[in-house]
């Protein structure tokens, strides 16, 4: 040690001047918000998911002003219309009743009965008439079908309307503006249907009256007589097997589930973040009781007991069902949180800056609203946005059993089952609700790997 | 190992306990009794009617019949359909769900590993792309609206064919299970393929995969004997949640595809208030998910040794 080589001399123990440019801050200082504002914005899906949800909810919130239609209300010109159907529609005299065709009728030669159309095929009503299968003999009656599908030998031939004796027949059922097959089948004498069957197809016109159409303000300053074409009420999305404007229903019924998908999750996490950083706090026997009791309701099968509490709640006349939901969701949801919740107040309890601040004298008050509701809080609302994908899932899913809203309420979920219903007649009753649960749940789904990537150093790339 | 099974297992009683107390409690709690529903009767045979269904006792005394007879094994007999016991519905309805739901679990678990292996294998470049992109759909779209889908195109594709080359509905044969083990499946896939990509992704990073590749080991069997084995695991932890959710999710299917499960019958069950069969039915499920999952769990900590030591 003796014969080092560095001697100190006075100089060496003089303080040091100071830095004058040492750790110049070269970027502007961020808070962890506007840091994973930015991280957020940078990832395109997540931010376009943003805007879609937004979007969403402004079509639910504003939608009622901008198209000011009753959800409940039926055009039952209109039933069961696809999106852009023809609105055209001729106004015709009032209905007068039929008393059979006039002797001048010539029958068609074409098919084996002579069976004619009488007049026009109209919404109003449509007039057949036909001859016995040989002249002069005594007939047994006839029955009437009808069917919307192009008749092959041995299908059958759809709709049995009636069975009349007359040589004529005047069907007034439930027109629809399209392409009609009525068959014919003469009846031997026992009432049994024989070969002499008959078949023509046709198109249905659609006719309103005039008092109807100014009953629906469908006349423009009375300008409008018989024969004139007319434009029906607009339904940009369509009608329902009701005859209901389906942009309203997706309007209201978005405003249910959204408020399901969105209310719910916000107040079972929140419950839960009370309940778990309350036992996280207080550690010792408070925590293990509580959580105790956490993880029992945790092991509750859940929608086995939504189901149970949606029963027992039931629904009262003329009540939505909407709160019985949010309330049963609630009361079976907030346990999963609050676990989470709890580990990490418990991990953030042990964290080297808690203790730090702690050392410098920290107060408890000090340590809750500075450290540990903001290093939760980014788990917490990325647990929310997943969330929002699941409650709406069951709202769908209880309404498709039949637990869900009380019609005539409307909810995108009861809007699909009723929509199954039709499917292969009409798909679009069940497209436009599939498609608004599917955009918002995939629009929650990519928002929330945004925000976890965002908010949670930690989980990034994590799945 | 021994004292965590004991524990887990007294947990499961107590919540299937649980399960029972509150479906038998919150189905007294609702208003009216299945007796009053639609026939008007005199005071005379509705009270025989209560003495036959023990509703005459008073509450507690039901209970405690109540919970002798299903710790037993006896769920009671059904209100709308006379003299027919639900374990009898039980049993004839719910082997066809159970079968439909291991097809589907199966189904799931293999198109899962596969197409997380994959995803994981091409990471970033097309086949990636295009199965997250599945995978994202496949979870954004509610099950009925698949299960409709699928069968509008069972539909078109028989008339198409101008045969039957796969049943629309019911159940019978193999052909009848194919579609909606799929669908009943499809979610659960969905998930399993995102949790396996993200734990394959992590394996590659670990000093064992490294071990292997610098032992000049070729790259399929690195892939096959030390990824995938091992990027497995976590798969195994979300079964018990995913047989919760085909469970469930076997109510949709079963009405969508006309299937005589138990699911289905639940259901109807449910839309006609027919108590015993809702609290038998209930009580059922309740505790064969609860077994299920704790099963599932022991099962992990008996392949994964790592997972023994913690409680």
């Amino acid at each position: 040690m003796s014969d080092t080589s560095w001697q100190p001399s006075p100089g060496d123990f003089a303080i040091a001047p100071q830095h004058q440019t040492a750790d110049v801050i070269t970027r502007p200082s961020m808070s962890y918000w506007q840091d994973a504002w930015r991280r957020l914005k940078e990832n395109k899906r997540a931010l376009f998911s943003l805007y879609l949800i937004i979007g969403l909810v402004m079509f639910t919130v504003a939608g009622p002003y901008l198209w000011n239609i009753d959800p409940s209300a039926q055009d039952l010109d209109q039933i069961g219309m696809a999106p852009g159907a023809e609105r055209n529609v001729t106004v015709a005299p009032a209905y007068t009743p039929w008393y059979g065709p006039e002797d001048s009728l010539t029958y068609a030669q074409d098919n084996r009965l002579g069976l004619t159309l009488v007049g026009v095929a109209t919404s109003q009503a449509v007039r057949l008439a036909w001859q016995a299968p040989q002249k002069g003999q005594t007939n047994y009656g006839y029955k009437i079908y009808r069917t919307l599908f192009a008749l092959n030998d041995g299908d059958a031939f759809g709709l049995p309307l009636m069975e009349t004796q007359n040589e004529y027949f005047e069907d007034r059922l439930d027109l629809q503006p399209t392409d009609y097959y009525y068959t014919v089948v003469a009846l031997d004498r026992h009432g049994l249907e024989t070969d002499q069957t008959s078949t023509i197809q046709l198109t249905v016109m659609r006719v309103i009256t005039l008092l109807e159409a100014e009953k629906r303000g469908l006349t423009e300053d009375g300008l409008v007589k018989e024969g004139d074409q007319i434009k029906l009420a607009l339904h940009p999305f369509g009608t329902d097997y009701l005859g209901r404007d389906m942009l309203a229903r997706l309007i209201y019924g978005g405003q249910v589930s959204l408020f399901i998908g969105i209310f719910a999750p916000l107040l079972y996490v929140l419950l839960g973040v009370i309940y778990g950083s309350i036992a996280g706090f207080m550690g010792g026997a408070v925590d293990q009781l509580m959580m105790r009791f956490a993880d029992f309701a945790v092991a509750l099968p859940f929608l086995l007991f939504m189901i149970l509490l949606k029963v027992i709640f039931g629904i009262g006349p003329g009540e939505s069902g909407v709160l019985p939901m949010l309330v049963a969701m609630v009361i079976l949801l907030w346990p999963a949180p609050a676990r989470l919740v709890r580990g990490q107040i418990l991990q953030i309890r042990e964290e080297g800056y808690v203790s730090a601040s702690k050392l410098l004298g920290a107060k408890t008050d000090y340590l809750v609203f500075r450290h540990m509701i903001p290093n939760t809080m980014g788990v917490i609302l990325v647990t929310i946005t997943f969330q929002v994908p699941s409650a709406i899932f069951t709202e769908a899913f209880l309404s498709f059993i039949g637990m869900g809203v009380a019609p005539p309420t409307p909810s995108w979920g009861s809007m699909c089952n009723d929509g199954i219903k039709s499917m292969l007649t009409r798909p679009h009753e069940l497209f436009f609700p599939a498609l608004f649960i599917s955009i918002t749940v995939l629009a929650f789904n990519l928002l929330g790997d945004g925000l976890r990537d965002a908010l949670d150093a930690r989980m990034r790339n994590r799945e | 190992m021994l004292r965590y099974t004991i524990k887990r297992l007294v947990l499961g009683v107590l919540t299937v306990w649980f399960i029972a107390t509150a479906t038998f409690f919150g189905m007294h709690a609702v208003p009216g009794d299945p007796l009053s529903s639609d026939k008007s009767t005199t005071a005379q045979i509705r009270a025989n009617l209560e003495a036959k269904y023990g509703l005459d006792k008073p509450l507690l005394t039901q209970y405690a019949i109540y919970l002798k007879n299903i710790s037993q094994g006896d769920f009671g007999i059904s209100f709308t359909q006379e003299n027919r016991q639900v374990n009898d519905i039980i049993k004839e309805h719910f082997p066809i769900s159970a079968i439909l739901g291991i097809l589907a679990i199966v189904f799931a678990a293999l198109g899962g590993i596969l197409w997380g292996a994959l995803t994981a294998l091409y990471r970033n470049r097309w086949p990636d792309s295009v199965i997250m992109f599945l995978v994202i759909l496949g979870i954004s779209v509610p099950s009925f609206v698949i299960a409709a889908i699928s069968q509008l195109f069972l539909v078109n594709i028989n008339a198409l064919a101008g045969t039957t080359i796969l049943p629309v509905g019911g159940w019978g044969t193999v052909w009848h299970m194919i579609v909606p083990a799929m669908v009943l499946g499809l979610s659960t896939m969905a998930y399993l393929t995102r949790l396996m990509r993200s734990s394959m992704l992590e394996i590659v990073n670990t000093d064992y995969v490294r071990t292997a590749q610098s032992k000049g080991l070729p790259k399929t069997r690195i892939f096959s004997r030390h990824q995938l084995r091992n990027a497995i695991l976590p798969v195994v932890t979300v079964l018990g949640p995913a047989i919760a959710g085909i469970t469930t999710g076997g109510f949709v299917v079963e009405i969508v595809f006309a299937i005589p499960g138990l699911g289905r019958y639940f259901v109807e069950a449910i839309q006609q208030l027919d108590y015993t069969v809702i609290m038998g039915t209930t009580v059922f499920y309740g505790a064969f998910l609860v077994f299920m999952v704790i099963l599932v769990d022991l099962l992990y900590g008996w392949i994964d040794p790592r997972v023994r030591i913690s409680p």
